[in-house]
């Protein structure tokens, strides 16, 4: 990757972060795991995906499914820095008159299914996969999955499917932050080895550093990773990523800053000191 | 009237007039044996997966694909049920879900497998529609239209022979059959029992009643003014179903009837809230209270109390 390409993806993501921590004030977003999947989404959307953001429903389009939905404030700030959302929209965060609320849904142009149930969007992305090769087309079919998402069952009664019907233009993207909503998955559920039980049902992984974008280049540069086998790519990533207050930190999961703690975030994301939270530090949902 | 005879047929006619509908299962085979190899890449067994089969189906009709899915309707109401609500129903996909050997036809397999609630848990869902045919040839007669029709169905499968020939189905619109302005009794049906209901209203006419039987075919939508009419009509309305008493037919016709505020005398034959001893259909109607020889004493006793005051 050229240094001028790597600059312009670091510089994306960063304004990514700034939108996203914005939607944590008010009455709040799901931070932590938004942060932690932003340079993913950046990469996705600049460098991996065939998707032209003037044209959000081209059918020669790659297609995206964001599964763990509570990270979507990670996609529609890029959609923003797509140019496929006003970013006044943003300012209507949980308004009643919008439809950008907790969880992705259709009425926002360019997301293509709704979530916020866990483990649902993998079966979909099979049905989608499934259409295309019967069409004879091209298309990949990538799903981004949360860690923690993978406790429900039917992750891995889908995989078994897709491994089955042999779907390589199926691509699984985990953002493996290590955490799930409040603990981390290792003290509750044990995941690992992870890249050995998708081997196991049948899929090629790979991990990849998820907040280096050389590295992304290097998991993504070969899809499908094995022919006739679903692709994952499992993204080591950092909860709350960018911001030290907030990383790796189990309580920073749902986050409702005041207006003086979203100035003072985006302040320390700019260099600044670092900014002392007053905020209640766990809110469970 | 349709000149094929079995549901399998009626399906691969459809499939083959028609790209966009795709044949899909949690291996469950039976109604649909002959299909694979007709339908070749159309046809997606997807194993003993109820959850994700109705999420590929989801993503399938995403893209524009008719998915016709089938599964016990047990587990595909159950088992998938988030699924159905949530991928399917949120977004209104034209997802449509066959429910096979639902109620009383799951006969021997016990109570794992009888689905009794399946009517109220997908009528319950926003946006979903459910038809629940007499017999094959009120399926047959169905098939078409609710396949077509661009919202998710529920359907619940029924193969029994038919007593009587069935026009084709108009959603929405049921079937009435015998009826006055003066009727002793309104039988109102939906599903496997149109059979014993059928042959129950003949053993009252012979007792000199006035029987009406309203088949209603889609139970969502309803047809509410078949049964505003049978329960103005009638001095009494009979609901029958092989379906626990909540959320079924008895269920919809006194929601109707509460909200038209209709006064009339109502009972419902039904599974109540228990399931039924498990046996072969014969044995199994018999335990149940659901011959024809049981609804109509059912019925005789219910007018004697009436007409006693």
């Amino acid at each position: 990757m050229k240094q001028a390409e790597r600059t312009a993806l670091e510089s994306f993501a960063h304004r990514v972060r700034r939108h996203v921590i914005g939607m944590s004030g008010g009455g709040g977003c799901f931070l932590g795991a938004s942060l932690s999947c932003t340079d993913l989404i950046t990469y996705l959307y600049r460098r991996f995906l065939r998707f032209d953001p003037a044209r959000p429903t081209d059918p020669a389009r790659d297609i995206m499914l964001l599964s763990k939905g509570h990270d979507v404030p990670a996609l529609y700030g890029a959609f923003v820095e797509l140019g496929m959302l006003d970013v006044a929209r943003l300012g209507n965060h949980l308004s009643p008159f919008d439809h950008i609320y907790w969880h992705p849904n259709r009425a926002i142009p360019g997301i293509e299914f709704h979530s916020g149930s866990l483990g649902h969007c993998l079966s979909v992305a099979m049905g989608i996969a499934y259409d295309v090769r019967l069409r004879g087309d091209d298309n990949r079919v990538v799903v981004l999955l949360g860690d923690g998402e993978l406790n429900e069952g039917s992750v891995w009664e889908a995989l078994l499917v897709a491994s089955a019907y042999k779907l390589d233009n199926l691509v699984v993207v985990v953002d493996r932050n290590g955490f799930q909503a409040n603990v981390m998955t290792e003290d509750l559920i044990p995941l690992e080895p992870l890249d050995a039980k998708f081997e196991a049902f049948g899929c090629a992984a790979t991990t990849v550093d998820g907040h280096d974008f050389d590295d992304l280049d290097r998991g993504f540069g070969r899809i499908p990773i094995t022919a006739g086998r679903p692709s994952v790519v499992i993204a080591k990533t950092i909860r709350g990523k960018g911001v030290a207050q907030l990383e790796g930190r189990a309580d920073r999961w749902f986050c409702r800053f005041s207006d003086v703690e979203v100035s003072a975030l985006l302040d320390e994301l700019e260099g600044g000191a670092e900014t002392q939270i007053e905020a209640e530090a766990l809110v469970v949902r | 009237m349709t000149t094929t005879t079995t549901y399998a047929d009626a399906l691969l006619a459809l499939a083959r007039a028609d790209e966009r509908i795709v044949v899909m299962t949690a291996e469950n085979r039976a109604p649909i044996r002959s299909l694979p190899a007709a339908l070749g890449d159309r046809f997606l067994d997807t194993g003993i997966t109820e959850q994700t089969m109705v999420g590929m189906a989801a993503g399938l009709a995403l893209r524009a694909r008719i998915p016709v899915v089938h599964a016990l309707a047990t587990f595909l109401t159950m088992r998938a049920f988030e699924f159905i609500r949530t991928d399917v129903g949120i977004p209104a996909l034209p997802v449509k879900l066959v429910g096979t050997v639902p109620g009383i036809l799951s006969e021997a397999n016990g109570p794992t497998h009888q689905a009794l609630e399946d009517v109220a848990l997908m009528r319950g869902i926003p946006n979903m529609r459910v038809f629940c045919p007499a017999d094959v040839g009120d399926l047959l007669a169905g098939l078409a239209a609710v396949i077509h029709d661009p919202a998710p169905w529920y359907i619940r499968y029924c193969d029994r022979p038919a007593v009587t020939a069935h026009a084709p189905l108009e959603i929405g619109t049921a079937e009435v059959f015998g009826a006055t302005e003066e009727d002793d009794v309104a039988l109102v049906v939906a599903g496997a029992l149109f059979r014993e209901t059928w042959d129950a209203a003949a053993l009252l006419r012979d007792e000199g009643l006035r029987v009406r039987i309203v088949n209603l075919r889609t139970v969502k939508p309803v047809d509410t003014a078949a049964i505003l009419d049978a329960a103005r009509c009638a001095l009494a309305v009979v609901t029958i179903e092989d379906h626990f008493e909540i959320g079924g037919v008895w269920s919809i016709v006194a929601e109707l009837i509460a909200r038209a505020s209709i006064s009339t005398q109502t009972m419902s034959i039904s599974c109540g809230d228990r399931w039924f001893t498990p046996a072969l259909l014969p044995d199994a109607l018999g335990s149940a209270g659901f011959t024809a020889e049981a609804i109509a004493a059912r019925v005789r006793t219910e007018l004697a109390t009436l007409t006693s005051f």
